[in-house]
């Protein structure tokens, strides 16, 4: 776990960066006015998640641009977790942020306020954050804190929960030649409070269980903090033909004993004026939390202890693809140009160490291996002016 | 500890790496008129915000990972 000092370390680090690179920082711009308009799906292991998102970013003044956000979450749930426990549920989150960026000569200074909101979950987040170009414009460096806080509770209890999270993250962007640009970008979350979901459970086993399953269920219990390092490589190379091919590459881990490597692989083609086709690779692997296990010996086995599939041993794959067409607009003054975009992905998640209880005549603890497979779905229609 | 040292190697090696650009008289290698490559829609770093967040959102949501998705600024003065 980071301590106070370190934290603070990190923050005055951070603070003597910018005032020494100041001098050196070129003019940059702000980003483009522009609004997208999303319909977004998430279908897969029984769950639907589904609904639109609206981003539209002006430039208020020269120096001054605002963009506004409002996205919609309707989820249908059916999960293994779900089924296993109770019925299937629908419940609505709706986020909504409000955002500006400040162009100060030589930095972008940037700020932005975030709310989600379902029926028993409340989010906030604030963000500050400043990237500065420098170097001749070759190198983008960018910093951000963001400190959030949730409020959440039962529908079913009158118990009351809160956790608060905290956000440190640098980034590098660099041009190594006029064909290829590189990243590098560390995070660092600290989160205090009440981490687990209340409605999960953990299963132990249990002979005189009420079901002939041999299992029963108790609260799960996580630790009240958790500090998690994130550090990725990224670059982007540009080919002849107009096309260019990028990778990605995560390694993280945390004080619960989670350690992950994320692969992303991905090509970009123009073709004619219009159109971008994309296609894309992603491999994730993770081991499990130190307190994670699918079953229990007995209740109360453990003072800590989990059964959340995001907590256990597993891998997933990702292979997408998108396609981007571009509308010029000429007769409309004030619209630069339009565009439609539709990327769909297929996901395939598989668990080394969580098991499917949905299984009928299996034993406790021996039933098999849970996975699934997912389609995500992003169609935008974007405006420019 | 080993780990340690090279999370503090990593971390001091990337400000560093900031000073010796900023302060040591490298001049840049690659001039603004040899950037019409880098300025393409295909070399953009975030091309569609609102597509690459809801992306992280989905990943987040089903993994225990999480951070360091990137994604922001350009390098090329045309973020």
């Amino acid at each position: 776990m980071l301590t106070e000092c370190k934290l603070r370390y990190i923050s005055v680090v951070f603070l003597y960066l910018l005032i020494y690179l100041a001098p050196y920082a070129h003019a940059t711009i702000l980003p483009e006015d522009r609004a997208d308009l999303m319909y977004h799906s998430f279908n897969g292991g029984g769950v639907t998640i589904s609904g639109p998102s609206l981003l539209v970013r002006k430039k208020a003044t020269k120096n001054l641009s605002v963009a506004a956000k409002y996205y919609v979450d309707k989820v249908s749930s059916a999960s293994v977790d779900v089924i296993a426990r109770a019925s299937k549920y629908t419940e609505e989150r709706k986020e909504k942020m409000l955002g500006i960026d400040y162009l100060n000569e030589k930095s972008i200074l940037s700020m932005s306020y975030t709310q989600s909101d379902e029926n028993d979950f409340h989010a906030k987040t604030v963000n500050v954050g400043i990237t500065q170009d420098f170097f001749g414009d070759m190198t983008t460096l960018s910093m951000s804190y963001a400190y959030g806080w949730d409020d959440f509770g039962m529908l079913d209890s009158e118990e009351k929960f809160d956790a608060k999270r905290q956000h440190y993250r640098l980034g590098v962007s660099q041009i190594l030649s006029k064909n290829l640009l590189a990243q590098a970008n560390i995070e660092i979350i600290t989160d205090e409070g009440d981490l687990n979901n209340p409605y999960r459970k953990v299963r132990y086993i249990d002979p005189f269980a009420d079901c002939e399953c041999g299992y029963s269920y108790e609260d799960e219990i996580y630790p009240r903090t958790r500090t998690s390092r994130a550090y990725a490589i990224s670059a982007k190379y540009f080919l002849p033909y107009n096309a260019s091919i990028s990778e990605y590459y995560r390694y993280f881990n945390d004080t619960w004993g989670i350690e992950s490597h994320t692969l992303d692989i991905s090509y970009a083609h123009a073709f004619k004026e219009n159109w971008i086709f994309d296609i894309r690779l992603r491999y994730y692997t993770q081991n499990k939390a130190d307190f994670y296990r699918d079953i229990f010996n007995h209740a109360g086995e453990f003072d800590i202890r989990a059964r959340d599939k995001e907590l256990s041993t597993f891998q997933d794959k990702t292979i997408g693809i998108g396609v981007n067409y571009t509308i010029p607009v000429s007769k409309v003054s004030w619209l630069d140009k339009g565009g439609i975009n539709l990327y769909l992905d297929h996901i395939k998640f598989e668990y080394d160490d969580f098991r499917n209880v949905n299984t009928i005549n299996s034993v406790a603890g021996a039933e098999p291996l849970y996975s699934f497979s997912a389609n995500v779905i992003r169609f935008f229609v974007t405006i420019w002016y | 500890m080993k780990a340690k040292q090279t999370k503090h190697l990593i971390f001091i090696g990337l400000i560093g790496y900031c000073f010796i650009l900023a302060g040591c008289g490298i001049k840049p290698w690659v001039r603004p008129y040899d950037r019409l490559n880098l300025a393409e829609p295909v070399m953009l770093v975030d091309r569609h915000p609102v597509s690459t967040s809801y992306e992280h959102h989905v990943y987040q949501a089903r993994e225990g990972s999480r951070g360091a998705e990137g994604g922001s600024g350009g390098g090329c003065g045309c973020n």
